[in-house]
């Protein structure tokens, strides 16, 4: 996604006509190992469950009807809304945007003040904020874990300075899920918006400052409309992986903060699983995602039209 | 009237030291404990290396050296693999002109990005299971190869669009075939450019958890779904050690690719 398109002064011809041959291995691997299973997913979710965990060649859209329909223990009352899953997807586009607002709150400041630096400097800091990016996702998720567990170091200090006379209970709540989901991606938030913000033109600061607009003005109406991309950029890659994520919800959170990913894993667990169902919820999420990313598309191109 | 600096916000550095404090204390925390005497997680008993040798030694040490073996083994393969493929990929995007399909080539190379995690890794268990293959190191490995081709892709098409084909144009001047061109004067200046793509991609695959854990098959393990299982009994010291040491090769890991990304800029100025 952050990748530019092809084209431009670097484009040229000296290997036309072996597009084909080049690109063939790519087609190959991604097309038989991801387009092929995704679509064979799209079927699997109109089949029927086999019941130690796979599935009949029949064609039904009880996955479906059971993620949104409530028909009773026995199947046979008049349908109404089933809110069970409609729950957890709504809960995961909650903690997802709620992550991705706070990652902007701290990671614009933060890409702000790296860009401003002097160019020594700015590298040093952006090695500090990417290490963290290139540490196992699971291996921080379990520090993350380790620190706000009731017995862990953060209860111990909090309790020793006296702000809390008893732990804070943070671990198995929404909240924690929070703090994970924000510690996983907030690098993914720095770095666009670091790329858009070292690219400001502080004339346009200047020409503010002399028609007398203050710090916070020039902030609201010149450098937040020019940076917007990188913004975006930023809450896309926030967003994304934040609404699928296994891990934070799985280790951090409990049975009250149940995600998307934890729900789609269960259906392939064992013999309790229903993989029609679980490939039916995959199919939602991944639509949901789809549409978010064709809305990023359309207003990219809009803007470059502009 | 005091004039103005533009380039500061008060209250901006405070938040970049919130933010700093955030990514690293976790990891601190972690790394001081994998130090302690006490079996105990939470009382510090002093300093000591026990756990480190536990690692090495202790009743689950061949565990997780089979699981490091394999996360080792995928990698590198899967990194290698998804290298070459994206090469290939970044060479006919840049130096093939205009052709049929080469928006739809550029979006499948991005595809892996696009779709949620979770979802590729349900697809992939259905693909699997269907086509009758059982899960193991194959599997894994297919799954890693096909995901790491857009991480590996995206330094080496950065770098290739700082490279003008003049270098090649006039090496095929002089009688080079498009062959030697490439060979002789295209590779070695995307020479950087590869070696990112491949840390990234190598990376990338011993991150991965949650594609793993879904097409490992019974009995597999790679290190990340090594830890989560023994995490999901309760954070051990020893976890505390492995992590630490895991930190360590990411580390490593980064501050390579800085250095080599900035002597790939020297070679541009």
């Amino acid at each position: 996604m952050a990748a530019m398109a092809p084209g431009g002064a670097s484009s040229s011809e000296i290997y036309k006509g072996n597009a084909p041959r080049l690109l063939l291995p790519t087609w190959v691997v991604i097309g038989v190992f991801l387009l092929v299973p995704v679509a064979l997913m799209a079927i699997y979710s109109f089949l029927t469950k086999e019941f130690r965990g796979g599935v009949i060649w029949e064609f039904t859209l009880a996955a479906y009807d059971q993620f949104f329909l409530d028909r009773g223990l026995f199947g046979d009352e008049p349908p109404s809304i089933e809110w069970t899953y409609i729950t957890i997807f709504w809960r995961s586009i909650w903690q997802a945007g709620l992550a991705t607002v706070l990652c902007l709150l701290i990671g614009f400041p933060t890409a702000w003040f790296i860009a401003t630096r002097d160019a020594r400097m700015r590298t040093v800091w952006l090695l500090v904020v990417t290490v963290p990016y290139w540490v196992n996702l699971l291996i921080r998720t379990v520090s993350m874990k380790f620190l706000i567990r009731d017995e862990g170091p953060l209860n111990a200090f909090l309790l020793w300075t006296g702000v809390i006379d008893q732990p804070l209970g943070l671990i198995n709540t929404n909240l924690a899920v929070q703090l994970g989901l924000f510690y996983s991606y907030l690098p993914f938030m720095v770095l666009p918006i670091y790329a858009a913000v070292e690219r400001y033109d502080f004339a346009l600061s200047e020409a503010a400052a002399d028609l007398y607009a203050d710090r916070w003005t020039i902030l609201r109406l010149v450098i937040l409309p020019v940076v917007k991309p990188g913004l975006v950029a930023g809450c896309i890659l926030v967003f994304v992986p934040s609404l699928g994520a296994f891990l934070a919800p799985d280790l951090l959170g409990g049975a009250k903060s149940f995600m998307i990913g934890s729900l789609i894993e269960e259906q392939f667990k064992g013999a309790a699983g229903n993989w029609p169902f679980g490939a039916a919820a995959a199919m939602i999420l991944m639509t949901i995602v789809m549409i978010v990313l064709l809305v990023y598309a359309r207003s990219q191109t809009r803007e470059a039209a502009a | 009237m005091r004039q103005l600096d533009l380039r500061r916000f008060p209250g901006f550095f405070a938040v970049t030291m919130l933010c700093v404090v955030v990514l690293y204390a976790p990891l601190m925390v972690v790394a001081v404990y994998s130090f302690n005497a006490s079996s105990s997680i939470t009382l510090w008993g002093g300093f000591s290396l026990d756990w480190y040798a536990d690692v090495f030694t202790g009743p689950e040490a061949p565990k997780f050296r089979v699981a490091a073996m394999n996360s080792l083994i995928i990698a590198v393969l899967a990194g290698c693999g998804a290298t070459i493929i994206a090469t290939a990929a970044a060479v006919a995007m840049h130096r093939a002109g205009r052709f049929r399909g080469k928006t739809a080539s550029f979006a499948l190379i991005n595809l892996p990005l696009m779709v949620p995690e979770v979802v590729t890794a349900v697809a992939s268990l259905i693909f699997f299971t269907a086509i009758g293959f059982s899960g193991g190191v194959g599997t894994i490995l297919l799954a890693h190869l096909t995901f790491c081709i857009p991480f590996a892709y995206l330094p080496i098409a950065a770098r290739m669009q700082s490279i003008p084909d003049a270098y090649e144009q006039a090496a095929m001047d002089l009688y080079a075939t498009p062959w030697e061109a490439f060979r002789l004067v295209l590779l070695p200046l995307m020479m950087p450019g590869i070696f990112s793509g491949f840390l990234l991609a190598f990376i990338i695959s011993l991150d991965d958890f949650l594609i793993t854990n879904f097409v490992k098959g019974a009995g597999v393990e790679t290190l990340p779904t090594a830890i989560f299982g023994a995490v999901k009994q309760g954070i051990k010291p020893n976890i505390m050690a492995i992590s630490t040491l895991m930190l360590g090769v990411s580390v490593v890991f980064v501050t390579l690719s800085w250095l080599i990304g900035r002597s790939g800029q020297r070679d541009k100025a």
